[in-house]
């Protein structure tokens, strides 16, 4: 196994990863694979600071909210690109985690996981409220797109190709970040904060940039979300379901491990489409039961998610020395 | 000052004594095990169901929703700590944080699934109406709901400050280790903090239930509100959670009036946002 370059395994599920549209070439697998990658983008942000920090944010939606505002309010009010909510909704975005993270990262994680919930409640309350954000109606993007700026496809696929190459460079992002010396003290942080601050590390810094990085990363799904669906409402855009998916995606597919939420979006976006399509408007309610047992059964019986099994089995079987198999403990594919 | 704003004042305290009773629920169990029950505000949800059910089939009112609901959610609570809680405690706060708020999610839309997600409400006349007090109307199932309120919050201080059984519950929470060695069996003290942590809540719900509307999304409200209690009262502090469960009666009953009805909550949240920022051990909490 050894002999077998590292590489090797990435390369064959990119490739197929970039076939997987013209392998399944109907529309509604086209679109599931679209969704796929755009909640993997936003369960892969989340999971920068919920996994590699270990900072439970349970308010993720209000980024996202920012992101999708800023590219539909950048063209309902000044005729722009949604491409322009990009920028604007990063900028946002990193200064709210800002004003959550300086007080709460330095307090214990469950202020911090409490924070976050407040402010995005506090943010869907003040939009539905603002009649210049559409308050309760919301805004709508282009209807017939001006230019190729404009995002708006018929076809999923090209949707498709423009999310792998975010969540690719998404992931480039967290992997250069988990390798880097913040990697290091985010994981020494996770395993014994007190033990990290005394050694020097500055732990309410590394766990404050790790969650601005995240913000702005979540933002740009918004925005992707916005262009994909040409319109946002605070149901959509901050409701707290979304923070609920980014979470447990992230969670079941392994949080802190580079492509655990990839996989639990490859998993739970066809279950809840899927549902959703069999069951019309009561498979909501019961999807969201099965994601509830889902979540209470990962933190009850396998808290490192799918991927952190799969490796426990795979050392198991081959008797290798235990690897590290704590949630996340491990942090490179 | 004027008749109106004294009415408001005294409805805001009514209404805090019941946001300071389940808060109290909450701040127990954090207190003592250091988790925090995301699914708190799900738990108010659900006993407001069980008072509905219980006048729905029996025609009972509060008093005798509360002790059915304090006695399903009492329920609850132990099965929630054997099943759930006991080992989620010992692993990474990833792992309790989701453990919690998976359960919310579970019984938010368990009960939508049952109950679907239509607003029900107790008749307004099953506790008797309204009446002056010195030219002040009050409705006779706010009263009830806070004095019900104030004496259960009481109790339970008295209960964890004054008796043997709360001395052990303190035992466990400061060193669980050494009360086992003083023969307190840890898993049985918190066994039983979840108990009555879920029964006063059940209590709590069953008495909104006469004046609040019952809908399965509720919890979020609750639950929100129950955080901005304790934080606000410090962790761990049944007083705490009284004073401040009162303050934000008050305040939310007054940035209604001022401000109108859709602005109360937002008024609360920034507030908790505020204390995060300069107070974040609350107004009675160790520092």
């Amino acid at each position: 196994m050894r002999t077998m370059p590292r590489w090797l395994w990435p390369s064959v599920a990119l490739a197929l990863v970039i076939a997987y549209p013209l392998l399944f070439s109907t529309p509604f697998l086209q679109r599931l694979g679209a969704l796929i990658l755009l909640y993997a983008i936003a369960a892969s942000a989340w999971n920068i600071v919920g996994g590699y920090a270990g900072q439970v944010s349970v308010g993720h939606v209000v980024f996202f909210g920012c992101g999708a505002y800023a590219a539909m309010g950048a063209y309902a009010h000044f005729a722009l690109s949604p491409l322009v909510g990009i920028p604007v909704g990063i900028a946002a975005s990193v200064a709210i985690a800002a004003v959550i993270g300086v007080p709460t990262l330095r307090l214990s994680g469950h202020y911090f996981s409490m924070a976050t919930i407040a402010v995005a409640e506090l943010v869907r309350l003040i939009v539905s409220n603002t009649d210049y954000l559409g308050a309760g109606v919301g805004l709508s993007g282009p209807t017939v797109p001006r230019n190729v700026f404009d995002l708006s496809f018929i076809s999923a696929l090209p949707y498709y190709y423009l999310f792998l190459t975010v969540l690719v460079i998404t992931l480039g992002i967290t992997w250069w970040m988990a390798d880097s010396r913040m990697g290091f003290y985010l994981r020494a942080i996770r395993d014994s904060e007190r033990a990290a601050r005394s050694l020097g590390a500055p732990a309410s810094r590394v766990k404050l940039y790790a969650f601005m990085l995240s913000a702005g990363l979540t933002s740009v799904a918004g925005t992707l979300y916005a262009t994909m669906f040409g319109f946002v409402d605070p149901e959509s855009g901050l409701g707290i379901l979304i923070s609920v998916k980014m979470l447990i995606m992230a969670a079941l597919g392994g949080a802190g491990l580079l492509f655990g939420p990839l996989v639990g979006a490859a998993i739970l976006v066809p279950l809840e489409e899927i549902s959703n399509n069999l069951l019309g408007g009561n498979g909501a309610g019961l999807t969201f039961i099965v994601y509830g047992a889902i979540i209470v059964l990962i933190a009850r019986f396998q808290p490192g998610g799918i991927l952190t099994l799969i490796k426990r089995l795979w050392a198991k079987r081959h008797k290798a020395p235990d690897i590290s198999t704590a949630a996340g403990a491990s942090h490179a594919p | 000052m004027s008749s109106i704003l004294v009415q408001v004042i005294v409805g805001g305290l009514l209404l805090g004594a019941v946001y300071a009773l389940f808060s109290s629920g909450l701040t127990l169990i954090w207190g003592m095990m250091n988790i925090v029950n995301f699914a708190h505000g799900d738990f108010v949800m659900l006993a407001m169901y069980v008072a509905f059910v219980v006048w729905k089939l029996f025609g009972g009112g509060p008093l005798a929703g509360a002790p059915a609901a304090a006695l399903v959610l009492a329920t609850l609570g132990v099965i929630v700590y054997f099943g759930l809680i006991r080992s989620i405690m010992k692993g990474p706060m990833l792992a309790q944080i989701l453990g919690t708020f998976g359960l919310a999610l579970l019984l938010r839309y368990a009960a939508f699934w049952y109950f679907g997600a239509n607003f029900l409400s107790l008749p307004e006349n099953l506790v008797g109406g309204t009446f002056d007090v010195f030219g002040i109307r009050i409705e006779a199932s706010r009263l009830l709901a806070g004095v019900v309120a104030l004496i259960v919050t009481g109790g339970l201080h008295f209960l964890l400050t004054r008796t043997a059984l709360g001395s052990r519950m303190l035992a466990v929470s400061e060193d669980s280790a050494a009360a086992q060695l003083m023969g307190i069996r840890p898993d049985t003290m918190q066994a039983i903090a979840w108990a009555i942590a879920a029964g006063v809540t059940g209590i709590a719900g069953a008495l909104i239930a006469t004046f609040f509307y019952v809908v399965p999304t509720v919890g979020e409200t609750l639950g929100l509100i129950a955080f901005v209690t304790v934080s606000l009262g410090g962790f761990g502090s049944v007083p705490g959670a009284l004073v401040a469960g009162l303050l934000i009666g008050v305040i939310e009953s007054l940035s209604a009036y001022w401000i109108g009805a859709v602005y109360k909550d937002i008024v609360v949240y920034a507030l908790f946002l505020g204390f995060l920022w300069f107070r974040p051990q609350g107004l009675m909490g160790k520092s």
